[in-house]
């Protein structure tokens, strides 16, 4: 079948959508971004296109007989088991890579004592892998880097106590190795094969399918074989250096994130996206086109860099500042934004016995006031207003988001989606859609 | 690099670009001998600045702004701001003056040769307050003669008797004795005539240049073309012969383009097809200049109008140097200049070059060094949007300060607002 | 009243960004108009002589936030003409007839035309002062200026004014700079009585209040501050410079304070003390106007200063009047005139031994713990070192 594919290269995140010929989103993908664009891009739509395979299998299995929530249970250990073998596969090369670096002439010294220490990290590291991918199983992040990373220290820590190996050169192994993995892509035929596999074993856990075992799997090997064609991709985001694609596949991210926000809800009219590093405040007209703009892209406050800042001193993670903030019983005023003295603004007040919550609440709301400035320069806040970015994610953001607005420009319709990361890689597939049509 | 070496690297300039290269470095070659060759040297701003009446005294002329940009374009002025920086200057204040404080602490100008301390500052008061201040502080540091003229803002979008009388009676009270009295040559008032009556001729053609933009495919990039058409009258040579036989050349050479159907030229040859015609307010940016003009060309982006290109005079609204009328005249000119004018009056000239020059839009470059031009500019921009019904971009850049910046940051901004300009016309079709 | 209920009053006044205290005397002067006026300096006199009441607009402070003015300001230009908008689109300056922007800046120079296109139908009028200080020359500029103001005015007014009207202003202007004068005299003189902040606040109710009302207002807290008895402080005597414009939050003044420091003299606000001395109250009122501000004028960084030799001697002489210890130039974050003129007056100052110290802040600054520290070491390096 056609796909038409937008890939959006935020700071923080790449984000693919793939979406039919009928503007209808098969699939959705996310990776972290890293300094190789091309690898990030080609991964992002890799997961993209294997989403868009679970969701068509979803969609195919919902004719077969049997009962749903079983069904659902089928398909959540097809993706925990596919998820488990990526892993497993990325971690065997970050096995290898390490190994292979051990071996190199900076460690001579230390000789074999390395590579054991190292086969008893990756040992334990393989051993407790399927625990963090059974139904249920809270991980850190969904990336690669991130889990493996975070395990690797802990365990390499407790292997260095036993060994006679230093903690660092255990980690400088890492260090020297990650990269390299990271940027090593794995390719639609091993994802394939994969998953396969995690279809094999899927089965195999789960008796109350065995009665439509031969439908089931006939169905997962047309849906796994089926051909995605990868009609047009449209490429966008802030590339310091070129993005890996040519003129015509390319569209501003302002563009994309306008004509994206439009096709999630038509009515459309204002659009707020706090990213990681920058804020856009765009205006769009009836078409999703772009009449107006500002960008504050010089300054991570207001960002949601500021609020990774904020969670890092609290010692809290990012997910839970705004749980805390919304506990807050006091206004607080913060009027310094900027990133590099929040810290110390903080530390400032709770000496001063403000309560925490209180704090967070302020800071809150002296994000959104410079989201407010730059939505103000762009031409204002006008009905239907559409938030997007990671930070609509964070409810004490909305609460504030939404008091001055409702303080400043009346009551108008404010439209949140949790999906809202992939905005621009959305409205990057319409544009790919639309270039095919014109 | 020298203007040899440009040309066999195949740098793309017409003649009347390499004519007015030559006249200001023969200018700076002039500057730095004077002293050793009995001459004194007076400094002033390019707004407001009274280059026929300093040559009346025998005075060679050093503009500090044109010291600063050709600092910058020369990727010297960085360094020059943080030396003055660390001599105690604000990050906060404008780029000009502490490049030009930090170049005056090693003595030595953009093009290497020696650049000595002025004899007198004209302090030509005009369209900026950092200018007051900017003269106080050389003055300051290297105890120079100052003269200062305030010519008064223009807020109310129109010369008052009393604004003009105010600035004849300063040139007759205050500049021209001190001016006298530094040069030892006495004023003579025909001479300033002789002088006026040949810028007159040289404005005469300059319009018609800028003008020239009117035609389509425009013959001429008026923002980052414009930089080189604006030299000779802005600055050391109005009022100059050579400054006449410039403007006729390059008037020449626009009328041959035209004929051709040519578009403008630029450092890598002819631009391509005209895909957007813009006009521009706010200076260009002078430490990535090149760049910059690469992100409008290769866009198929040409400058029709600039703000800018009046900033050192507003010819292209009747205003010639009036020779009957000497001192008058000059006040006239000096009150003219753009940054001189209210708010609205410079609203309507940005709505009317949009339509008298058939603009797709405005773009917007904001000076963070520059408060004189920038305050303000973003209800200017919303004014020209709602007056004209074009599209207007926002840029937000720097005179000198590389740190200020950022191509990346840029380039995004004008490529979303050239994509904006291109879907509008598509849905308009 | 006591001098703590004087203060509080007069912090009332300051907190109300509704600018009730105008729309009061409105309401008690029917057809009364009411002018507002920019830093750093107008002639408030003609406005008084023309019926008219004269308030100072100094921006929205901290407490006030700018949603809408943020939109016509990029980030790289001070606070106040932005909070200034915001006061205005709000509706807070609606009882306002008319706003005066003096040629302090290019930002309230432009803000001017601003305004004009913003609110049509209001009087704007850019008052431009003389960067030439000649009888002949600027004095003649100037004199115009304030014949257009006086013309502006009695069109508004409805009525001519008359050189009387403007001489009987002078007169009650010549007695608000008295007690303005014996105000900051006695601060000087007791600071550990008459605080920095209390002073500030009552300057400040200036801003709003008739000017009889004010005058009266200061003589009856110089009447009861005797009253009062408070602790003398192990403090230095410093002069504040450079907020003569934006002005600091409040907290920042009284963290000075509280760092060690007593405010032995300051620019806030200095339309109050612009002129030094008396003006003549008889004959012709423009050219004595004239007159006192070319020649009995306060210096200050959006002024020409047309001999090299006098620059920073105005400062000087005050630190030295004052019997101060020491400067600390408190500018607004991206003020041209302050910050450029800065190297200049340290230059002056070193060259006179007088220690300083300087640092930036914003009308909403919230961090005060950079400027204790710094003001508190200041304040011991002084007691420290000095002779």
């Amino acid at each position: 079948m056609q796909t038409f594919i937008g890939i959006d290269l935020g700071s923080t995140t790449t984000k693919a959508v793939v979406m039919d010929e009928n503007c209808n989103v098969l699939g959705r993908g996310i990776t972290n971004s890293r300094s190789n664009y091309d690898v990030a891009a080609e991964v992002a739509k890799q997961e993209a296109l294997v989403n868009a395979r679970f969701n068509l299998f979803r969609q195919s299995l919902g004719d077969v007989d049997v009962d749903a929530s079983v069904m659902e249970n089928f398909i959540q250990r097809l993706e925990l088991n596919f998820r488990l073998h990526q892993y497993l596969l990325q971690l065997e090369d970050l096995r290898q890579t390490c190994l292979g670096n051990a071996a190199s002439e900076r460690f001579r010294d230390l000789g074999n004592k390395l590579i054991e220490a190292l086969d008893e990290v990756f040992d334990r590291l393989r051993t407790d892998a399927p625990a963090m991918f059974v139904p249920g199983a809270k991980r850190k992040s969904d990336f690669f880097r991130d889990i493996a990373g975070a395990q690797y220290m802990a365990i390499g820590e407790e292997v260095a106590k036993t060994s006679d190996v230093a903690f660092d050169h255990i980690l400088n192994a890492y260090d020297r190795s990650i990269i390299e993995v990271e940027n090593r892509i794995i390719g639609d035929e091993k994802n394939a094969e994969l998953l396969n596999q995690a279809v094999k074993e899927a089965f195999g856990t789960l008796s109350e399918l065995q009665s439509s075992a031969a439908s089931v799997d006939k169905m997962a090997q047309e849906v796994l074989g089926r051909e995605l064609e990868e009609t047009y991709v449209v490429g966008t985001g802030y590339g310091r250096a070129r993005l890996p694609f040519s003129k015509d596949h390319i569209r501003s991210e302002i563009l994309c994130h306008g004509l994206g926000a439009h096709v999630m809800y038509p009515n459309t009219k204002t659009v707020l996206d706090i990213g990681g590093q920058d804020t856009k405040a765009i205006q769009v007209d009836p078409a999703g086109i772009v009449t107006n703009f500002q960008m504050n892209d010089r300054c991570a406050a207001g960002c949601g860099r500021y609020l990774g800042y904020i969670a890092d001193e609290m010692n809290v993670g990012l997910h839970e500042l705004g749980p805390i903030a919304m506990q807050s019983t006091r206004k607080v005023r913060i009027n310094s934004t900027c990133t590099v003295f929040a810290g110390a603004e903080l530390r400032d007040r709770l000496a001063l016995g403000e309560a925490r919550e209180d704090i967070l609440a302020g800071l809150h709301r002296a994000i959104i006031l410079r989201a407010m400035s730059i939505l103000s320069r762009s031409g204002g806040i006008e009905d239907e207003f559409t938030f997007t970015g990671g930070v609509a994610n964070n409810e004490a953001a909305v609460k504030a988001l939404k008091e001055l607005i409702h303080e400043n420009y009346g009551d108008l319709q404010i439209n949140i989606d949790p999906e809202s990361i992939y905005t621009g890689a959305l409205g990057g597939a319409t544009f790919a859609r639309r270039a095919v049509e014109a | 690099m020298s203007i040899d070496k440009q040309k066999e690297q195949g740098v793309q300039k017409e003649d009347s670009m390499w004519r007015q290269k030559e006249m200001i470095n023969a200018n700076y070659a002039s500057l730095a001998s004077a002293h050793e060759n009995g001459r004194k040297i007076a400094a002033t701003f390019v707004p407001g600045n009274l280059n026929e009446l300093l040559m009346c005294f025998d005075l060679d002329r050093s503009l500090p702004e044109t010291n600063a940009l050709q600092n910058g374009m020369r990727k010297k002025s960085g360094r020059m701001i943080m030396d003055a920086e660390r001599a105690g200057h604000s990050e906060d204040v404008c780029t000009y003056v502490k490049a030009d404080l930090g170049m005056m602490q090693k003595g030595v100008g953009p093009t290497g040769d020696p650049l000595p301390k002025p004899d007198v500052l004209l302090l030509s008061y005009t369209g900026c307050f950092t200018f007051m201040k900017w003269f106080e502080l050389v003055r300051d540091e290297y105890d120079c003669e100052t003269t200062m003229l305030h010519v008064p803002y223009q807020a109310d979008g129109k010369i008052t008797k009393s604004m003009r009388d105010y600035v004849v009676k300063q040139l007759k009270e205050d500049v021209i004795p001190t001016l006298e009295r530094v040069s030892g040559v006495k004023f003579d008032i025909d001479r300033l005539r002789g002088y006026l009556k040949e810028s007159a001729k040289a404005e005469d053609d300059l319009v018609w240049v800028l003008q020239s933009a009117k035609n389509k495919p425009s013959p001429i990039d008026a923002y980052f073309g414009g930089v080189y058409y604006i030299g000779p009258i802005f600055t050391a040579f109005r009022g100059t012969p050579e400054a006449t036989a410039y403007y006729n050349v390059l008037r020449q050479e626009i009328e041959q383009r035209i004929a051709q159907g040519q578009g403008p030229v630029t450092p890598e040859g002819d631009m391509g097809a005209e895909r957007y015609r813009l006009i521009t307010e706010g200076p260009p940016n002078w430490t990535s200049f090149r760049d910059f003009w690469k992100m409008f060309y290769d866009e198929g982006a040409v400058v029709v109008a600039s703000t800018y290109t009046k900033v050192g005079g507003v010819y292209d609204l009747g205003f010639r140097h009036n020779s009957d009328e000497p001192l008058e005249t000059l006040a006239d000119y000096c009150l003219g200049c753009y940054t001189n004018l209210s708010l609205p009056k410079r609203v309507d000239m940005l709505v009317d070059y949009a339509n008298e020059y058939e603009a797709d839009g405005l773009l917007i470059n904001s000076i963070k060094s520059c408060n004189s031009f920038s305050a303000g500019q973003l209800l200017m921009m919303r004014e020209f949007e709602a007056r004209t019904g074009k599209p207007a971009a926002f840029i937000e850049t720097d005179l000198v300060d590389p740190r200020y910046f950022s191509a990346a940051n840029v380039k995004n901004r004008i490529e979303s607002y050239f994509q904006m300009v291109e879907q509008r016309r598509t849905q308009a079709a | 009243m006591s001098a703590t209920e004087i203060i509080e009053r007069c912090q009332a006044l300051f907190d109300d960004l509704d600018f009730t205290a105008v729309k009061d005397w409105k309401a008690k002067n029917p057809g009364g108009k009411a002018i507002g006026y920019m830093p750093i300096y107008v002639p408030r006199e003609i406005i008084h002589a023309a019926g008219m009441l004269p308030v100072g607009i100094l921006g929205g402070g901290d407490q006030l936030e700018v949603i809408h003015g943020d939109a016509y300001y990029q980030s790289y230009i001070c606070r106040i003409p932005r909070s200034t908008i915001e006061l205005g689109v709000t509706g807070r300056l609606d009882c306002m007839d008319g706003m005066m922007f003096p040629s302090i800046c290019d930002v309230i120079r432009n803000l001017s035309g601003m305004w004009q296109l913003m609110f049509e139908g209001k009087y704007v009028r850019y008052f431009d002062v003389p960067q030439n200080y000649e009888d002949g020359v600027g004095g003649s500029f100037y004199i115009h200026e304030l014949k257009i103001l006086r013309d502006d005015l009695s069109e508004l007014a409805g009525r001519k004014i008359t050189d009387a009207d403007i001489n009987n202003s002078i007169a009650v202007y010549n007695e608000n700079r008295c007690a303005v004068a014996d105000l900051y005299d006695y601060r000087a003189v007791k600071p550990w009585q008459a605080s920095g902040s209390d002073v500030y606040l009552l300057i400040r109710a200036g801003m709003v209040l008739p000017v009889e009302e004010h005058t009266q207002l200061i003589r009856e807290y110089l009447a009861a501050i005797e009253y009062e008895d408070r602790p003398v402080r192990d403090n230095c005597r410093v002069v504040v410079n450079g907020t003569f414009c934006e002005q600091p939050p409040l907290g920042l003044i009284k963290s000075i304070e509280m760092a060690g420091c007593y405010i032995v003299d300051d620019d806030f606000m200095l339309v109050t003390r612009w002129l030094l001395d008396d003006v003549a109250t008889d004959g012709d009122p423009l050219k004595n106007l004239s007159e006192a501000f070319l020649h009995h004028s306060a210096a200050t960084s959006a002024k020409y200063e047309p001999r090299k030799e006098d620059k920073g001697q105005f400062l000087i002489e005050t630190v030295r009047q004052r019997g101060a210890e020491g400067v600390i130039f408190a500018a607004p974050s991206f003020c041209d005139p302050a910050l450029l003129d800065r190297p200049m007056l340290q230059k002056a100052l070193g060259k006179a031994n007088i220690p300083y110290t300087a640092f930036k802040y914003a009308e909403n600054s919230g961090q005060m713990q950079p400027i204790r520290e710094q003001a508190g070491t200041f304040a011991d390096s002084i007691k420290l070192w000095s002779v």
